[in-house]
């Protein structure tokens, strides 16, 4: 007897929960050949309120943990994606890539998160500073997660740009919330559920699916966003993106890597959403130096 | 039909039909109230806050600190209503009183040994009448929940009886602690008696229990309000507390006193909110009906 596929419903990914947009609205991209891929949900802006408000509340818990822990959950995610990965490849597939860009594409996620996952308790000690000062004080600089990041996607892949983009932020101790590729949106869903078996707390990483132009505006001028990483390859919306970031004073950053390349696996991802917070500590003398050179 | 003036027995309250309140409650939390509507609601909620502070680290700075937020919730937004009263412990009434000063903001005090309301019958008295010598406008008192549960209705009637007398012009909110009461046919009753024992005010927690307010609990005990004022013609107050910390939900649980009492209980006189982290929500959200941007909490006095 012919059976009936049960097909998969891609929902969001909000504080740890797998919600359907308050909206109730869906859009179906297609495959290259026209037919529809899956219905997928079309978020609105009160999901991408609720998305900010999960990851505001999970801030706190995150950016104090222990780098080290935080290398561990996240090599945690490698594991599990490695455990899932047929998954992956046959979405892939299914979006458009043949098999072997499939194996190669998420070879090199798991890759990419093992890579971040020894940058967790590094950057700190790299990027950190001591620095000479013409007065008797032990000043230094660290480095603070910068709070609250939204990130828009890369277009052109469904899972290597959305691993790339977000796990610096989260190595960095910030937490995510993110617009997957509109047209390649499969993989960001199956990759929150990895996340949701991977010790990853609820609230660092909310994924939403929809379209860009809908919640570009939204995510510029939500105060309570601190920053903001524009993957996709719109150059009108983010000079748009960054007017209304301006508002309220957020860092709006452009990346066009292409993130199939080693050029992609890179410190400076981590460091683009961290605040220096620099130290001035009375002391006698330092280094040889004193007050009088 | 029952004389007006006799106390009924307790043991004939109504029961409660739990899976009707809940889908009732279910209803009402469907409604979404929208643009010009919303922002008066949230005016009117920020009007209708007893703004709280109930901990034992709470410090005279502390509480001068809540009472300037009473008075000045937030200078951006034009014509800001103030909210209704501060609520503080009885050691701290005057300390708010003087912090208030000739603003119409009320001082209520909690007493009767809050939370647990574990002290003898003089002490409570004590704590009561001391309340309301140091200025308390309103007096926030708890139900012997023990003595409630052992079936033992005379003890709590009587008990509210003696506060009630004790506070001379203060107003009476008596706490149910509806999260000790197991049952919302417990709920009903403890809201009778309280009711009939002279409270001015019915209220639900002390904030000290999980679970809090509850819409489930507060539809149960405006219903009683309801009947009572039926009975009798005498309106008395409700004051959800603990746990409302979002506008949302605060305009569902004004929607749902519209529903059952009317129009005449939506003001700070007849109905309360006891919390200390709503009112920010409430600002932020009607900064964004201002603005059209979502709001961040840093942009906001800490409570």
């Amino acid at each position: 007897m012919a059976r009936l596929e049960i097909l998969k419903t891609y929902k969001i990914y909000i504080g740890g929960q797998f919600p359907r947009t308050e909206s109730g609205r869906f859009y179906t991209p297609l495959d290259s050949k026209g037919n529809p891929l899956a219905n997928v949900c079309l978020s609105s802006r009160k999901d991408f309120r609720n998305a900010v408000v999960a990851a505001r509340k999970a801030f706190g818990s995150w950016s104090e943990r222990a780098a080290f822990n935080r290398g561990q959950i996240i090599y945690r995610i490698a594991e599990m994606l490695e455990g899932r990965r047929a998954q992956f490849e046959e979405e892939i597939i299914k979006q458009g890539k043949s098999a072997k860009e499939a194996k190669q594409e998420v070879d090199l996620s798991i890759d990419r998160l093992v890579y971040y996952t020894g940058w967790c308790d590094k950057y700190q000690q790299v990027f950190s500073a001591v620095n000479p000062v013409a007065s008797s004080h032990f000043n230094f600089s660290v480095l603070e997660p910068t709070g609250v990041v939204a990130v828009i996607a890369p277009q052109d892949s469904s899972l290597i740009g959305l691993v790339s983009t977000i796990i610096p932020i989260i190595t960095g101790g910030n937490t995510v919330v993110v617009l997957a590729s509109e047209k390649l949106p499969l993989c960001a869903i199956t990759f929150a559920e990895v996340l949701n078996s991977s010790d990853v707390p609820a609230g660092i990483i909310n994924i939403l699916t929809g379209q860009e132009s809908e919640l570009l505006s939204h995510m510029g001028s939500h105060k309570d966003v601190n920053a903001i990483l524009y993957a996709s390859d719109h150059k009108e919306n983010y000079f748009k993106l960054k007017k209304l970031a301006s508002e309220s004073v957020k860092r709006v950053y452009r990346t066009e890597l292409n993130f199939m390349d080693e050029s992609a696996e890179n410190p400076f991802l981590i460091t683009d959403f961290q605040e220096v917070k620099t130290t001035w500590h009375p002391i006698e003398n330092i280094g040889g130096s004193s007050s009088n050179y | 039909m029952m004389n007006n003036k006799e106390i009924p027995d307790f043991r004939f309250t109504p029961t409660i039909d739990k899976v009707g309140v809940e889908e009732r409650v279910a209803r009402i939390q469907t409604k979404s109230i929208k643009g010009e509507s919303k922002v008066q609601g949230m005016k009117m909620i920020l009007n209708m806050i007893d703004l709280t502070t109930l901990e034992g680290k709470d410090t005279p700075g502390k509480v001068k600190q809540m009472c300037y937020k009473a008075q000045h919730l937030h200078s951006q937004y034009p014509d800001c209503p103030t909210v209704a009263a501060v609520c503080v412990y009885p050691s701290m009434v005057k300390i708010a009183k003087d912090a208030l000063g000739n603003s119409n903001i009320k001082v209520a005090s909690v007493s009767t040994a809050f939370p647990s309301g574990q002290a003898p019958m003089e002490v409570k008295l004590m704590d009561t009448r001391f309340a309301v010598e140091q200025g308390a406008d309103e007096v926030d008192m708890v139900i012997s929940r023990g003595k409630f549960l052992a079936g033992d209705y005379n003890f709590v009637y009587d008990e509210i009886a003696a506060i009630k007398d004790a506070c001379g012009p203060a107003r009476l909110k008596v706490i149910l602690e509806t999260g000790e009461l197991v049952t919302l046919d417990n709920v009903r009753k403890a809201s009778e008696i309280a009711m009939h024992a002279g409270a001015d005010f019915i209220k639900t927690s002390t904030g000290k229990i999980q679970p809090a307010a509850t819409m489930q609990v507060t539809y149960v005990m405006l219903m009683a309000i309801k009947d009572f004022h039926a009975r009798t013609g005498k309106m008395i107050g409700m004051k959800p507390a603990g746990g409302i910390s979002t506008s949302k939900l605060a305009l569902h649980y004004l929607w749902m006193v519209k529903e059952t009492l009317g129009d005449e209980w939506l003001s700070n006189e007849w109905f309360r909110f006891g919390a200390s982290s709503l009112a920010n929500d409430v600002l932020m959200q009607l900064m964004k009906s201002k603005e059209g941007v979502y709001q961040s909490s840093d942009y906001f006095s800490i409570d």
